[in-house]
This record gives structure tokens, C-alpha cells and sequence, in this order.
């Protein structure tokens, strides 16, 4: 059982401002069912700008209710600049703290903000899709968020920005992906680290050398975290064939694995021109 | 406040009669058993009691057993065994189902160059027999294939799959640590060669296990050191543990059907009064091939953690597959191999009922869990007549 604070807990079994509201002024949304966690927030702001009311609706565990709770607590009677100014740094430490892997219910608070008053601005559409590309198909987070949680709670590793964000705590796809976005948002090396794309034509042996070591080298370890594998069965020309083995032997994700992991790796690394195909046994 | 436990899959009570049997080991027998003088020696005789009750319970002979730390170091040897003992064999079989015990090692042996098979289920967490044939390779050096699952109690046919895997000469290990009690095993007709189990899921103490090894089978020791357990298993015998296994097993063997029937209709009481009470719920597992004692259901709209905690309050134990307990992000790996949609999976609970489990229990569990889920769905965005997110089990 998790190290829940005394005031998670009370917030959880005895939340404050639960339910929807009649007539809000507005609504900031984030997340889904597939993803786990979901908050929807209520807020009723008077002529002068000031939240005189604020409920929620949660779907998540009980430190996403309770950073839910908290976040109505601390808007009720501020105006809309200074609720800008909270964080989910603020949301966690209202609560006494959360464990480590729970900061993103805390992030999901500070976006459910976010998204109201954007929406209350008239810079959001009551639909709008989230600003930036989607890095983590698995969560549907976007760069523009995995730079945000980056930038303002410091992170330093992958591991920090799927315990803040979620990115990356799926199949494991995007954790290339993760590590760019780190590196260019901490301003260090970035993915230049990993071999670029020979300029030159390759010989049939040189590809094949360099196929199996960008495969053997990133793509496998990759999938190896999430109990799968990848063989290597032939290379025609720009044709490379592999069969997934493993736990991505037969996963209904494994065409995307081929394409967004696989294909688009090796296209980076070895031959634009590659086309990664799978052969089933 | 009094507990209902009913996370049995987890572990379980230590019966009286077994705490009892064990304690003078603790107390003043405390001898090594491996000792020349005869205050350590005669515990070895409760040693070789301890060894034919739990081959008595087991259908098999005593020299068949060899005691160990627990469940995970009787799945390890086996594996490990199998794959030492045919060096020239690079292939193993197992599922996606598997626990922790099995899946790690696999994932070990893949590392060390080992090519694994990882058996599919499908959405009521059964396997396909014939995928399972044609998995079977010249190469295969094992087959490790659980008895019943500790999620969602779904039996594999163990019998059926002993005559695919035999029939090609392929060592056949199960992990068999949540039937081991509940279900009447007798190794004579059952064609394994390695059987796991442990002792705190038949109300015996937590830190000591077996490992059933057919007679014949070539066998490498995993733990290596002194002659114990016949040089097989190395290490001074957790005696009062052995003592206190073979008490539980002898326990579990007698009335063994009468006390299934008791508890497969308490579980389907709950079961069936959990699912006329409150909608959107969906049972994880197949019905017609389960543990007698498990249920594993999912209450659409809200998320598992939540649930626990909430039954916590009136004293009630239970598990989740949902991911917000495990500290991953996703729901367990047996609800993703099943397929089950996330829009369930992440308010999946178990119950997991014992022999102590009581009508009363099953009652107070009736009276709260709906009012429990009614509050998280009030709470939750999500209602039955909007829903934001498809059923993606991707």
C-alpha cells in the first residue's frame, strides 16, 4: 500500500467541493479512461475575475481524488492571475506530499487548471485539442507537456518525467523520444549522441552492419523492457524483414511497434528509405 | 474493527493446528537436523514426516519432494534445472500469464541467449492448446505452464496439456502455488515433472515452499552448499517451516471437496450479489474453469486503488489488478494479455476467499462495496450515459 500523508487520506475519504457544478463558468478537462486518470474542473468566476467557486469530478486513485480536493481548497476566493500561478509543486506539497510515482496526479491538477483558464480566456475551444505533438500515444501526452514538467520540477531523467507526466509508462515506444526531448530541454547533448544517418550510399554489407547494430544497440533493449524482441531475418535491399518475438509476438500493437519504433529508427540511423516489414511464422 | 480478509490469493492465515505443530520447533527443539548427537537428530525424523504428508497430499513419493524457501525458489530450480540439465536445448515455453517467478527467469534465459515462447490467452484468460503444439520444437527444453492463475483463478488444463508436451519427451514444470490446497492433485495421473508450491497460500507460514521432481527427471541444484534435502537443495532446514508445511498440506488434503463446495458457494454469493447489485460490472475470467475460492471483477468508471481503500476503512482486504497499486502505470499483465478493455481494467478487484471465510463476511462485503462504488462514481467523470474514452485495450 502506498505512503499516503494523513491529508491524502482525508482528502480522498472526505473530499472537499466533489461533484459537477450547475451553471460553472467554465471547465478545464484533462485525461481519459484508457489513460488511467481523468479531472474535470468547475469553476465559477464572478465580473472581477475572482473564483468564487471551484468543484471537480476525478477518475484515478485516491491521491488523484485527493489532489483534485486540494485544488478546489486552494482556488476558492483567488483571482484568476494568482490561480494561474499555482503548480503542481504547490498542489503536492498542500498535501503533505505525494509518493514519487503519484506526482502526476498532481501534474493532472495543474492542467485541469490550465485548460479552464485558457478556456476562460477564449485561447481554448471547448474541444481544442492539446497544444503540441502527442510523443506518448499509450497516455496521450504531448511534447509541449513533457517540456513543461521538464522545465518547472527539474527532472533530470525518463524515469522522473513517467512518474510526472506518464509518457513513456506504456509499452515503452517513446522512451527514444523521452530521452531527445530531455536532452534538448536541459540544454545538453542531444540526440546527437545517437549515430545519424550516414550521408553517403551504403554497401549491401555496410547496411546490414549497421541494421543489426541499431537494432541490437537501441531498438531491442527497448523492447526487452516491456518483455519483448525483435530478429533480424533479412535485409533486400531497402526491405528489412524482421519477426517480433517475445511478448510482441502477436501483440495487437506490434504494427505500430514495426513503424513508429522500428521503421522510423532505422530510417533515422541507417536509410530513409528503409521499409521495416513483418514476417509471421 | 474486525478484519474480512479476503485476499487468500496473497497469503493466507496460519491455521491454529499448524502454529501449534510448528512452535516446539522454535521453542526447544531447536536442534540442527543435520547434527551427530541426538538432540539435533531426532528432528530430522519430524523432517521425514513432514515430507510423506506432503507427498501423501500430492499422489506422490516422498524422495519426490524437495523442500525449499518458497513458491519463487521451487519455480526458479525447476527452470533453472531443466535448462542445465540439456544444455543443447535453447528453447522454453511459458505464457503471458505467468507470475512474477517464472516471467523473470524467462526473461533471464532470453538475456543469457534462450529463445522464449510466451503463450497468448484469450479474453476469458484461457490458452490455446494449439498454439501451445505448435510452439513445441525439437530444441524445447521446457514447458512451464501455471495450474491456475492468482488473478482472475482461471484453471489451465493441466491434464490435457501433460499429453501434448509429454507426447514430444519435453519437461513439463507447473507453478502450482494457488491450487496447492484448493484443488485435489494426485501426481500419479498427472504427468509433470516439476510442481511448485508454497506454504502460506494453505495456511501455512510464509518463508518455506516444495518442489515435486518425478522420479528419473535429470535435476541440477539451484542452491548449492551442503548434502540437505539429498545434496538437491543446500542450506539447514527451516525446520519448524517444513514441519508446519506438512501439517497445512495434511490439513488441506482432508474434506478437501466438501471445503470447495463450502467456498465456491460463498464466492458465488458474492460474486452473483455483487453483480445484481451494481451495474457496469464485468468478471475477469472464465467461469466454467476456475479456482473455487476467486473472483476477479471490474467496476467500470472507477479505479481499483480507490475501491481498496475505501473497503479498507470497514476492514475489508482485498487486491488489484489496477495499476495506480503496483506502482506501474498499466493495469496487470494478466488483464492485458486477457485484453481486458482499459476502460475496466482499471477497476479490477479480487476477492480471494479461505476456509475461514464467513457468511457474515460475504454479507458486510454485500452491504458496503455498493454504496463504495456509488460514491466513486458520483466522484468520477465518467457516467454511464457519457463516456469519454473508447475501450481501448491496446
Amino acid at each position: 500500500m502506498w505512503d499516503y500523508t494523513d491529508k491524502v487520506r482525508d482528502h480522498f475519504l472526505n473530499p472537499r467541493n466533489a461533484g459537477p457544478m450547475e451553471d460553472p463558468t467554465v471547465v478545464g478537462e484533462v485525461g481519459s479512461l484508457a489513460c488511467g486518470d481523468a479531472l474535470k474542473l468547475f469553476l465559477k468566476i464572478d465580473d472581477t475575475g475572482r473564483i468564487t467557486d471551484a468543484t471537480f469530478q476525478t477518475f484515478g486513485c485516491a491521491s488523484a481524488i485527493a489532489s483534485s480536493s486540494v485544488l478546489t481548497e486552494l482556488l476558492k476566493g483567488k483571482t484568476v492571475d494568482e490561480a494561474a500561478a499555482i503548480t503542481n509543486k504547490e498542489i503536492a506539497t498542500e498535501l503533505g506530499g505525494l509518493p514519487r510515482e503519484k506526482m502526476h496526479c498532481s501534474v493532472m491538477g495543474q492542467e485541469a487548471l490550465e485548460s479552464a483558464l485558457k478556456r476562460f480566456r477564449g485561447e481554448l475551444e471547448p474541444l481544442a485539442k492539446p497544444e503540441g505533438e502527442i510523443v506518448c500515444k499509450c497516455f496521450g501526452v504531448t511534447d509541449v507537456q513533457i517540456r513543461r514538467a521538464i522545465t518547472e520540477n527539474g527532472l533530470t531523467t525518463v524515469e522522473e518525467i513517467t512518474d510526472y507526466t506518464k509518457a513513456g509508462g506504456g509499452c515503452g515506444e517513446c522512451v527514444l523520444d523521452l530521452e531527445r526531448i530531455l536532452a534538448e530541454t536541459r540544454g545538453t547533448e542531444p540526440a546527437k549522441t545517437k549515430p545519424a544517418a550516414p550521408q553517403r550510399k551504403l554497401t549491401n554489407l555496410q547496411r546490414m552492419q549497421l541494421v543489426t547494430k541499431v537494432i541490437d544497440e537501441e531498438i531491442r533493449p527497448s523492447l526487452k523492457k516491456d518483455r519483448g524482441d525483435i530478429e533480424l531475418l533479412d535485409i533486400e535491399g531497402p526491405k528489412v524483414l524482421v519477426s517480433m518475438r517475445g511478448a510482441c509476438s502477436g501483440c495487437p500493437s506490434s504494427q505500430l511497434t514495426i513503424k513508429e519504433l522500428v521503421q522510423r529508427r532505422l530510417r533515422d540511423a541507417v536509410d530513409p528509405e528503409i521499409v521495416v516489414e513483418e514476417v509471421r511464422s | 474493527m474486525k478484519e474480512i480478509y479476503l485476499d487468500n490469493n496473497a497469503t493466507t492465515k496460519v491455521a491454529p493446528e499448524v502454529l501449534e505443530a510448528m512452535l516446539p520447533f522454535l521453542r526447544d527443539s531447536y536442534g540442527n537436523a543435520s547434527s551427530m548427537h541426538g538432540f539435533g537428530g531426532k528432528v530430522g525424523t519430524f523432517i521425514s514426516q513432514a515430507r510423506e504428508q506432503t507427498a501423501q497430499s500430492l499422489g506422490c513419493s516422498p524422495d519426490e519432494i524437495i523442500f525449499t524457501s518458497c513458491g519463487t525458489e521451487s519455480d526458479n530450480t525447476a527452470i533453472f534445472s531443466a535448462v542445465r540439465s540439456q544444455p543443447e536445448k535453447r528453447h522454453v515455453v511459458t505464457t503471458r500469464v505467468e507470475h512474477p517467478a517464472v516471467l523473470n527467469v524467462a526473461s533471464h534465459l532470453e538475456i543469457a541467449g534462450y529463445e522464449v515462447t510466451h503463450l497468448k490467452v484469450d479474453e476469458q484468460g484461457r490458452l490455446d492448446l494449439q498454439e501451445l503444439e505448435e510452439s513445441l520444437r525439437p530444441d524445447t527444453a521446457l514447458v512451464s505452464v501455471m495450474h491456475a492463475n492468482n488473478e482472475n483463478g482461471v484453471i489451465f488444463p493441466l491434464e490435457s496439456i501433460s499429453e501434448i508436451v509429454k507426447s514430444r519427451g519435453i519437461l513439463l514444470h507447473t507453478d502450482a502455488v494457488q491450487t496447492v490446497g484448493k484443488l485435489p492433485i494426485d501426481l500419479e495421473k498427472l504427468a509433470v515433472d516439476f510442481l511448485a508450491l508454497s506454504a502460506h497460500k494453505v495456511h501455512g507460514p510464509k518463508g518455506v515452499g516444495a518442489l515435486y521432481v518425478r522420479r528419473g527427471v535429470p535435476f541440477r541444484p539451484f542452491m548449492l552448499g551442503g548434502h540437505q534435502e539429498k545434496g538437491r537443495r543446500a542450506g539447514t532446514e527451516n525446520v519448524a517451516g517444513i514441519v508446519a508445511l506438512g501439517k497445512a498440506m495434511e490439513m488441506a488434503a482432508l474434506g478437501i471437496h466438501e471445503e470447495n463446495n463450502r467456498v465456491r458457494a460463498l464466492r458465488d454469493r458474492l460474486e452473483q450479489g455483487i453483480l445484481d447489485a451494481i451495474p457496469d460490472v464485468r468478471r475477469n475470467g472464465d467461469p466454467a474453469s476456475r479456482l473455487p475460492n476467486t473472483t476477479s471483477l471490474a467496476f467500470k468508471y472507477i479505479e481499483g486503488e480507490s475501491i481498496l481503500l475505501m473497503l479498507d476503512q470497514h476492514g475489508i482486504c482485498a487486491s488489484s489488478g489496477s495499476a495506480c497499486t503496483s506502482g506501474s502505470l498499466e493495469p496487470s499483465h494478466v488483464l492485458r494479455a486477457m485484453g481486458v478493455p482499459f476502460t475496466y481494467a482499471h477497476g479490477s478487484i479480487r476477492f480471494s476467499l479461505s476456509r475461514y471465510t464467513t457468511d457474515a463476511e460475504i454479507d458486510l462485503v454485500l452491504r458496503e462495496l455498493p454504496g463504495i462504488v456509488s460514491r466513486l462514481r458520483a466522484m468520477s467523470p465518467f457516467t454511464a450515459t457519457s463516456e469519454a474514452a473508447g475501450d481501448c485495450a491496446c
